[in-house]
């Protein structure tokens, strides 16, 4: 049984890096982010970490890059509009292959838009985000202690695929305060040979890059990447389901939202009407399959894609479903909290269509 | 070799043996050539990790035997700085040209010379960006032709050419700022120097090393090599003097 505490959900993730055995941390502020800073900040003294609080959020991605390469467990935060200015440097690490975490804690846009909570940033954290043909491994927490578990998730999958892992939450998850179970602090021991950290005599000299000038080497380096991206997918899809099995209505619902959503649940069959719920734990990878699976059945009416956006993960629901069943979208922008009221409004409303 | 004769001005150990992509008549083969003779002389290629930009010299890892990282346009400095901390006891140098490290980026730069990192910047200065074909950098001199200064640089609409070593060199975090060239062989010779010195200053960790080269571009000048040299003692130079800025303890 690890230690439990009452935590921020921002402090909760900084905490969960530190126990992962994070050895450089490199943000800059941006509400509602900043906690994770001054968290590690105030932290820093009573561990080994390096902390740079950064320039830019241009920097600090940078950053990220230049201590990944060099072989170290490396993570950097931020939130909507920082995550927009760190999109050529993701790429950059994506194609460098450079295992990383980066979180953002999204708020709502477009433009400065709102520092309040927002889902807007779907497209971007999962259709890549910046220039090219790349994936990241994307983890959505909707509890504070998810924000611990898939920190330390995180972490592990970037290790594993050598790729960067993104924690794609909202301000909500960021801010609200929960009870969490700490684990144990690993003892992290990077074993990393292709890092640079200084040519050894029994080796040839390290590089980290991007550059593949040639066309037929790039398009090789593609393949390479694309063959991850396919093991990634085979491997490493998480959901959680609720009251699926004789579901009528199937809620597809992540982050804040899905909280929200499984109230709907709970509500819509307190009337009598069969909804479930579908939570995607990774975004990328994305539960095709089981979306797919649940589009087959005779009992599934239609898919309700539930989120803080105009609507961007339904497009992921749609594609799966492929046209066998109805796919709607219901979803608040701003910062304003769906209540389960509305969204179950909404359901009752397209129910009774037929 | 002939016997009784001895090699007295040959390629470095740690110069990869290949054929170098840069332009006849190119600096860059001279400032690798020296960094190299100064990593082995001192023997500290074991403990040295490289930063290249995006540039003509983005393929330095092709040509030093040192580990190195490749960074994004203008994020060596970054790059530079996550390498350093996370590796102390390491040397540490980034090597860009004038459009990476004083246009695109200039925020990299001045907060990693500001934040004292135990860094050693090589910076060439050429006035212009070769790799792209020939474009007006934020060094190209007042009046010079480029391909997107046609009519010369109008200072009226690009201001004056950036004196990046006079800018760094007022930061408390930057221990040894020198202008150098290599021009003539004993211009050279002063090159190799300084950046033995800042290997040196970078062992006793006092802070930022900015070591800027002033250096040509036949190709983008669009001039021979010798025209090259005679442009930079004549225009380039009486602008961005040679010599020591900075140094610890004066």
């Amino acid at each position: 049984m690890g230690e439990i505490r009452f935590m921020k959900g921002n402090e909760a993730l900084a905490e969960a890096a530190i126990r992962a055995g994070m050895q450089g941390y490199f943000g800059y502020p941006i509400t509602p982010q900043s906690e994770i800073v001054e968290y590690l900040a105030m932290q820093e003294p009573n561990h080994d970490y390096v902390l740079v609080h950064a320039e830019s959020e241009v920097a600090s991605i940078n950053m990220l890059y230049g201590g990944a390469g060099a072989g170290s467990r490396v993570m950097t935060t931020t939130s909507s509009p920082g995550f927009s200015l760190m999109q050529e440097g993701v790429s950059y690490i994506a194609c460098a292959e450079l295992p990383c975490v980066i979180a953002n804690i999204s708020r709502g846009g477009p433009g400065l838009g709102t520092i309040q909570a927002s889902q807007g940033d779907y497209f971007q954290a999962v259709k890549g985000g910046g220039h090219g043909d790349y994936n990241l491994i994307v983890l959505a927490p909707n509890s504070v202690q998810e924000m611990v578990d898939h920190t330390i998730m995180a972490f592990e999958l970037a290790d594993k695929y050598n790729t960067p892992a993104l924690i794609l939450t909202d301000g909500a998850i960021g801010q609200m305060m929960e009870k969490v179970v700490l684990p144990e602090p690993i003892e992290y021991k990077p074993n990393k040979p292709w890092a640079t950290t200084g040519k050894t005599k029994d080796r040839e000299r390290n590089y980290i890059t991007s550059l593949y000038i040639k066309s037929e080497d790039m398009e090789q380096k593609n393949f390479k990447l694309q063959a991850k991206y396919k093991e990634i997918k085979e491997n490493e899809v998480r959901f959680e389901s609720y009251k699926i099995d004789d579901a009528e209505i199937i809620i597809v619902s992540y982050g804040v939202s899905s909280r929200t959503s499984k109230k709907v649940v709970d509500l819509a069959r307190e009337k009598g009407i069969k909804v479930g719920l579908l939570r995607p734990i990774t975004l990328w990878p994305f539960p095709t399959e089981e979306i797919a699976r649940l589009s087959k059945l005779d009992s599934t009416k239609f898919f309700l894609s539930v989120e803080m956006s105009v609507g961007q993960m339904v497009e992921d629901v749609k594609l799966n479903v492929e046209g066998r069943k109805p796919v709607y979208m219901y979803g608040r922008t701003g910062g304003i909290m769906m209540t389960p009221e509305e969204i179950l409004e909404y359901a009752v409303k397209k129910y009774e269509e037929g | 070799m002939r016997e009784g004769y001895e090699v007295v001005y040959k390629r470095p150990k740690s110069l990869i043996e290949t054929r170098m992509h840069y332009c006849p008549g190119c600096f860059h083969g001279t400032v690798h050539k020296l960094l190299m003779e100064v990593l082995d002389e001192m023997e500290i290629v074991e403990k040295t990790i490289g930063v290249c930009p995006v540039g003509c010299s983005v393929f330095a890892y092709d040509y030093m035997n040192v580990d190195m990282q490749e960074a994004a346009h203008g994020r060596a400095a970054a790059v530079a700085t996550a390498i350093s901390r996370l590796h102390p006891d390491k040397y540490v140098f980034s090597y860009q040209g004038d459009g990476d490290l004083a246009a695109i980026g200039t925020a990299e730069t001045i907060h990693a010379c500001n934040r004292g990192e135990n860094i050693v910047f090589i910076f060439i200065n050429n006035g212009i960006y070769g790799m792209t074909g020939g474009q007006m950098a934020p060094t190209t001199l007042k009046g010079q032709i480029t391909t997107t200064s046609p009519h010369g640089r109008d200072p009226i609409n690009a201001g004056m050419p950036l004196k990046m070593s006079e800018i760094v060199s007022g930061f408390d975090g930057v221990a040894y700022v020198e202008r150098v060239s290599c021009n003539t062989a004993g211009n050279a010779r002063k090159t190799k120097k300084a950046l033995e010195k800042a290997m040196k200053i970078s062992e006793q960790k006092i802070g930022t090393s900015f070591i800027e080269v002033i250096s040509n571009c036949p190709s983008g000048w669009k001039c021979t090599p010798v025209q090259s040299l005679d442009w930079i003692k004549d225009e380039q130079i009486p602008y961005f003097p040679l010599g020591v800025i900075k140094e610890p303890g004066k």
